[in-house]
């Protein structure tokens, strides 16, 4: 699966694509759902809630494990996507067509990768 | 196998009952049921052949080798029983007067002083009803000291990464904030990762020592002085006494609070045959929360002590699982001072001896020593030949022996936790460990063999993933 060059990458494998300045959405990397294997729930957080930059916001449950969800930027919550929410494996299909929360009022980002560097860091993972 | 409403037969029963003497009384209709309800009917041959077959369907440790990874399933002693079933003991109520009852009461004491020497704690309860239990109790304490002196800012609970799961989730319970820091490479703490994350809201750490790699932390009487010099106190997750008991206690190398889980370490029946227990055990200054009832003596006689204004409160009926209690007591004594050590000694022994049979073969996740048990890492097998760590658990089952921990801990990609215990003999040991070698043989000769494992054991391989999307919780009765 080809890593989408309009989005940005976080080290602990979540996506951002930014709508504008202040907004993003933000899901996680093919590379993270391999890892996962077959996605059965998301504990989603609610509209409204604060962000914070490499911090978790949901909690993700796989057949194999439970891992967190962190926030590649720093806003709040404007909207969770409730299609991911109900049916989690769309995120095995799609990972960079499933995003997770809309995040608004952005305030601070992570340092953040281009699809190149990430490519090169789950390689780097890999080995 | 057929369900128990499967195999009912209408009209049949177990008994003969005389005819009702009794005259019939009707509810008022409100509080009448509008359908029957689903009884099976059997008679009690037939009942009795299905528990049988429930029976030889499920695995335990009087069946085969069982190394699941940080459950320390040692056998059971059947001495256990047999004083956990004696009238004394076994006939009593948990109202009685406590004059009625004074040799329960010695004999929980007694085991209480006896868990307090091993682990270096001062008092103990014996309420918790297992592990997780005894891990909220325990976090309970930690908050009340805390609220005691007026500190209310230190809701933090620091894990690390190699945590049990159930540290987080007793955290969450116990409405504290988890906050979990990385390992170094060795699979220690990270001394500077620890230092990074204490502060002035740090309520406490919780660690499982040797942890669930089956490391020791060598630097733990440094993490514990760190921990307290910023206002935390130390919480010993007792999952894995088992290889430091009667050697190393958990008391003298810092930490305040301890649970243990008498039906792993101190040989209680595990799993489907429990009930658990979760004792948890403090230092003298938490001993006033402890929950309550507290076994004390007056005037030369026992009885429990049911008022003490700091204490957290009841964290169960009564005082706990005692029959359980009584079962650790006759192991302890079994064994005595110098048995515990020894049976420690000799389930490192094992593990070592198994790790070093495997380590050609599997790669071992941290390679060194191993105390009570071992990670093994399947990964470099599945890119290889496609075999993953759940493929080889599976193929163990038609082995008849129990697969090890999988996927756990979560740093170790395609991990199996293997912990054989000192209760097994070499022989068991040697013949394992030529199952997993004839199972890493065949994931190049003949891997899809794996992928359809197991074929001889009760059921085949679960479809997991529709299981957890969409689970079905209840039999539905066709009329």
């Amino acid at each position: 699966m080809t890593t989408p060059k309009n989005y940005s990458y976080a080290k602990t494998h979540e996506w951002v694509q930014f709508l504008d300045e202040e907004t993003a959405i933000s899901g996680i990397t093919d590379f993270a759902q391999k890892a996962l294997s077959d996605i059965v729930f998301i504990n989603m957080p609610s509209e409204g809630d604060e962000v914070t930059c490499g911090e978790p916001y949901a909690d993700i449950e796989s057949v194999k494990a439970v891992a967190d969800i962190c926030s590649p930027v720093s806003g709040t919550i404007l909207e969770i996507n409730e299609k991911v929410e109900e049916e989690p494996s769309v995120i095995n299909e799609d990972p960079y067509g499933s995003w997770i929360i809309k995040i608004g009022h952005i305030s601070a980002k992570d340092d953040l990768m281009t699809a190149e560097e990430y490519d090169r860091f789950c390689e780097e993972e890999e080995q | 196998m057929k369900l128990v409403f499967e195999r009912s037969i209408k009209g049949t029963a177990c008994t003969l009952l005389p005819p009702n003497d009794v005259d019939a009384y009707a509810l008022p209709e409100q509080y009448q049921r509008k359908l029957d309800l689903h009884f099976p009917e059997l008679t009690e041959g037939e009942l009795s052949r299905h528990y049988s077959e429930l029976e030889s369907n499920a695995f335990g440790v009087n069946r085969g080798f069982y190394p699941l990874g940080s459950c320390t399933m040692k056998y059971n002693p059947k001495i256990n029983e047999e004083c956990a079933s004696l009238p004394g003991f076994a006939e009593i109520h948990p109202l009685q007067p406590a004059y009625t009852v004074q040799g329960c009461l010695e004999a929980m004491a007694l085991a209480e002083k006896l868990l307090c020497e091993i682990t270096g704690m001062d008092s103990l309860t014996f309420q918790p009803a297992a592990g997780a239990h005894g891990e909220f109790t325990g976090l309970q304490l930690i908050k009340k000291y805390h609220d005691s002196r007026g500190d209310s800012k230190r809701v933090e609970l620091i894990v690390p990464d190699t945590s049990h799961g159930t540290n987080p989730a007793s955290a969450s319970m116990g409405a504290f904030k988890t906050v979990a820091i990385p390992s170094k490479a060795d699979g220690l703490v990270d001394l500077d990762a620890l230092k990074a994350v204490l502060g002035e809201n740090t309520a406490g750490l919780m660690l499982t020592n040797p942890s669930t790699l089956g490391l020791f932390e060598k630097d733990i009487v440094e993490i514990a002085k760190t921990v307290h010099d910023a206002g935390g106190l130390l919480y010993y997750d007792g999952a894995n006494l088992n290889p430091v008991m009667g050697i190393v206690r958990p008391g003298d190398t810092g930490f305040d609070i301890v649970h243990l889980n008498l039906h792993k370490t101190f040989s209680t029946p595990h799993g489907g045959g429990g009930p658990g227990s979760g004792p948890v055990g403090c230092k003298a200054f938490l001993s006033e929360f402890l929950p309550l009832p507290r076994i004390i003596e007056e005037q030369g006689s026992l009885r429990f002590c049911c008022d003490s204004e700091n204490s957290i409160g009841r964290v169960k009926a009564f005082y706990g699982h005692f029959l359980v209690m009584i079962k650790a007591l006759t192991y302890i004594l079994t064994l005595g001072k110098e048995g515990i050590p020894y049976a420690a000694q000799n389930a490192v022994l094992n593990a070592n001896y198994m790790m070093k049979s495997l380590e050609d073969l599997y790669t071992v996740a941290y390679p060194g020593r191993c105390m009570h048990e071992f990670v093994l890492s399947a990964e470099s097998l599945k890119k290889r030949t496609g075999v993953s760590a759940m493929d080889v658990a599976k193929a163990l089952m038609d082995h008849g022996m129990h697969p090890p921990t999988v996927y756990f801990p979560l740093n170790v990609h395609e991990a199996l936790m293997v912990e054989p215990t000192e209760t097994e003999s070499k022989s068991t040991i040697d013949a394992a460990v030529q199952v997993y070698r004839e199972i890493y043989d065949l994931a190049f000769s003949n891997p899809s063999l794996l992928h359809e494992a197991p074929v001889k054991a009760a059921i085949g391989r679960p479809d997991e993933v529709r299981a957890a999307r969409n689970p079905i919780l209840r039999h539905s009765f066709s009329s």
